[in-house]
């Protein structure tokens, strides 16, 4: 049971500081929410620590319900970087007149999500799977209402609500069947069921799997949530929508593909390259005709999901390793654009979401347009930035798995996605300047938004050899 | 033969309660037959052996939902003969239901029966020598603690979601204040006078 335990460290770090930080809230109350916003990062970094021991190489815990490998690790690192991020741009979006505070359960529901995506990367067994999923929704629900005199922020939570209610309904139906014609939750029995012959049964079970994950990772044909939750949300929450638990969701279906169905490769492999075509093609037409940064950065993040299944579709180690390259890129790519909209302010200190507010930023904010624009070119994959990188391994990937055609389509529809992210980039540099923003950005916000954007530029080459031999290791993990 | 009558007892008790929850005129009354056809399907439950799922039916059927049920009932005053009043118009459809209802029960005993559904693949068997209550706990708090513990995380989460989303403070309510109140000794509040005949008393 102590090693059990020893496997399941960071997620026991997250949940017992979520919790002590929630008394000292308790007690605390209003103003204790900046000293807590920090602690809670603290936690996160005690999390980070924690992987370093048996979290990221103990092998299977609790009877395989839970597994502690190089994959898991690396998406936890993802996921509570990206965590930290949101928590510690929280404070001074609330601050600047949005009429509600930040209060102090944010960062404690950010821990509480992060706990349950470390249990979705780790999931072993259907039930894991399903907890974890649970845990980080409803958190994410409670997160996307949190200015509630905000009547879109409220749409936003209840949206996203009700949808993700529906899929989990359809995700639980699938693991119902699942369950039922195989007669275990446990990924590797799973396994073994898939490979003892076709049933129709499973193959229904694996089609609704795969339609309630597409649904959280916004997959077209169930992405239809996303730009309202993401418009609505409070931009930090959006920002840690389009990234950790987007990150989680990912790497989870990679898992249950891989490990739980590995064998049925063949079924699912037509369904996630029909989501990945769908969700490039749909994602880059759709964000032509946007004018919400927001909204066009959840169609960018669309967009972006359908070339992390490529990786996926390959369905080879070097697929995986490709999609979780790809992650990380898009992580910092996204994270750092969303930092951006934050300093979208207008006089009076109110936030500004219109793209055609950034009309001259290239004159205004020289230093910001500059790394808006890396991470725009970087999103659109234009060769010098490390953004073309990450296209170029999930493509190489499915090359090498012999997906021709769909490299092709994805290739050509990446174009297509070229134009909207030009779009800003043109609008920024050669429209007549509007009234510009009013503030700075805070050192940390600063500090963050040159970090990320010298990362996406070519300067980020250097990193790109050590993060390939990282997601290879943790791509080894499941095969 | 003591089972045999309790049988027949506990299960002529629960359809004729069933019957007349759904013919009960008062509402309330419905619903306390409903809680006795609840308890006589807990008695049914005992003698097959599940005395888990018995427990389960007293606790949370009775205990918590029949027990909602009554508080809705009585606070929300719903007319129900108007909700029943579209019977004749609706019966097709009804009737159409019911039909689909018992098609499903028949496929379902039809796949038990042909065996596609692997009961003997389980992860966890029912065990033959320890009463079930032994045998969950035993699973619930070894080999599912970590998702048992999960599941306690999700509930906390539902109730910080509650409060954040729907707490608001109130300006200019009186709190109690506990300590205050044990505090305060009977000499800070009350004072002894002896008031001469016609002065009054100075408060």
């Amino acid at each position: 049971m102590n090693a059990d335990l020893s496997m399941t460290l960071p997620e026991l770090v997250l949940a017992v500081g979520a919790i002590a930080l929630m008394l000292v809230a308790a007690w605390g109350g209003q103003g204790s929410t900046r000293m807590l916003s920090w602690a809670s990062v603290a936690v996160l970094i005690g999390a980070g620590i924690a992987l370093a021991g048996p979290a990221s190489s103990g092998g299977a815990a609790f009877g395989g319900l839970y597994r502690a490998d190089a994959f898991a690790a690396f998406a936890k690192v993802l996921i509570y970087g990206a965590s930290a991020v949101a928590i510690i741009i929280a404070p001074r979006f609330f601050a600047a007149g949005t009429g509600d505070d930040l209060r102090p359960e944010y960062p404690v529901l950010i821990l509480l999500s992060a706990a349950g995506m470390g249990m979705m990367v780790s999931a072993g067994d259907l039930l894991t799977l399903y907890v974890g999923l649970e845990l980080q929704s409803l958190a994410a629900y409670v997160l996307a209402s949190f200015m509630r005199r905000d009547t879109r922020s409220a749409e936003a939570g209840l949206k996203y609500f009700v949808l993700g209610a529906l899929a989990s309904g359809i995700l639980l139906y699938g693991i119902s069947l699942v369950y039922g014609f195989s007669g275990t939750t446990l990924f590797s029995s799973i396994a073994t069921a898939y490979g003892a012959g076709h049933s129709l049964g499973l193959t229904f079970g694996l089609v609704f799997v795969f339609a309630g994950l597409a649904f959280k990772i916004s997959a077209v044909p169930f992405h239809m949530w996303t730009p309202d939750v993401y418009e609505g949300a409070p931009t930090p929450v959006t920002a840690f929508f389009a990234s950790a638990p987007k990150v989680a969701a990912i790497a989870l279906s990679v898992r249950v593909a891989v490990e739980a169905m590995g064998p049925a490769t063949d079924q699912w492999r037509q369904i996630v390259i029909f989501a990945s075509l769908a969700s490039i093609i749909f994602g880059a037409v759709a964000a032509i005709g946007q004018t919400n940064i927001k909204r066009l950065l959840a169609y960018s993040s669309i967009n972006n999901v359908g070339f992390v299944l490529v990786g996926l579709a390959a369905g080879t180690p070097e697929g995986v390793a490709a999609t979780l390259f790809y992650l990380t890129i898009y992580v910092v790519m996204t994270l750092g654009s969303f930092i951006i909209v934050l300093q979208m302010r207008d006089a009076e200190g109110q936030p500004v979401e219109s793209i055609a507010s950034l009309a001259g930023l290239s004159r205004s904010r020289p230093g910001l347009a500059l790394a808006m624009m890396i991470f725009m070119l970087s999103l659109a994959g234009i060769p010098p930035l490390v953004g073309f990188f990450a296209k170029l391994a999930v493509f190489t990937a499915a090359v090498h798995a012999g997906l021709y055609p769909l490299a092709v389509a994805g290739f050509a529809a990446s174009v297509i996605g070229a134009y909207y992210y030009l779009r800003v980039v043109k609008v920024m540099y050669f429209d007549a300047p509007g009234e510009g923003y009013s503030g700075r950005a805070t050192p940390i916000e600063g500090g963050l938004i040159t970090a990320m954007a010298v990362a996406m530029s070519p300067i980020g080459w250097i990193a790109l050899g050590t993060l390939g031999v990282w997601t290879t290791t943790a791509a080894k993990a499941l095969f | 033969m003591i089972q045999a009558i309790a049988f027949y007892l506990f299960a002529t008790l629960v359809i004729a309660s069933a019957a007349l929850t759904i013919t009960a005129r008062n509402p309330v009354h419905a619903v306390l037959w409903l809680i006795l056809a609840f308890f006589n399907a807990a008695g049914l439950m005992v003698l097959v052996g599940a005395e888990f799922i018995a427990m389960l039916l007293v606790i949370v059927y009775v205990g918590a939902v029949a027990v909602l049920f009554l508080f809705v009932v009585m606070m929300l005053n719903v007319d129900f003969s108007e909700l029943r009043s579209g019977f004749v118009r609706y019966a097709g459809i009804g009737a159409l239901l019911a039909v689909g209802l018992a098609a499903e029960i028949m496929v379902a005993f039809g796949a038990w029966s042909a065996g596609k559904i692997e009961l003997a693949r389980r992860a966890a068997p029912t065990p033959e020598t320890v009463p079930n209550i032994e045998a969950l706990g035993m699973l619930l708090y070894t080999r599912y603690l970590f998702v048992f513990e999960g599941a306690g995380l999700v509930l906390l989460v539902a109730m910080i979601g509650a409060i954040v989303l729907t707490h608001r403070e109130r300006k200019g309510s009186r709190q109690q204040n506990v300590a205050r109140q044990n505090a305060r000794r009977p000499q800070d509040a009350t004072r002894n006078t002896r008031p001469t005949i016609g002065a009054g008393v100075e408060l």
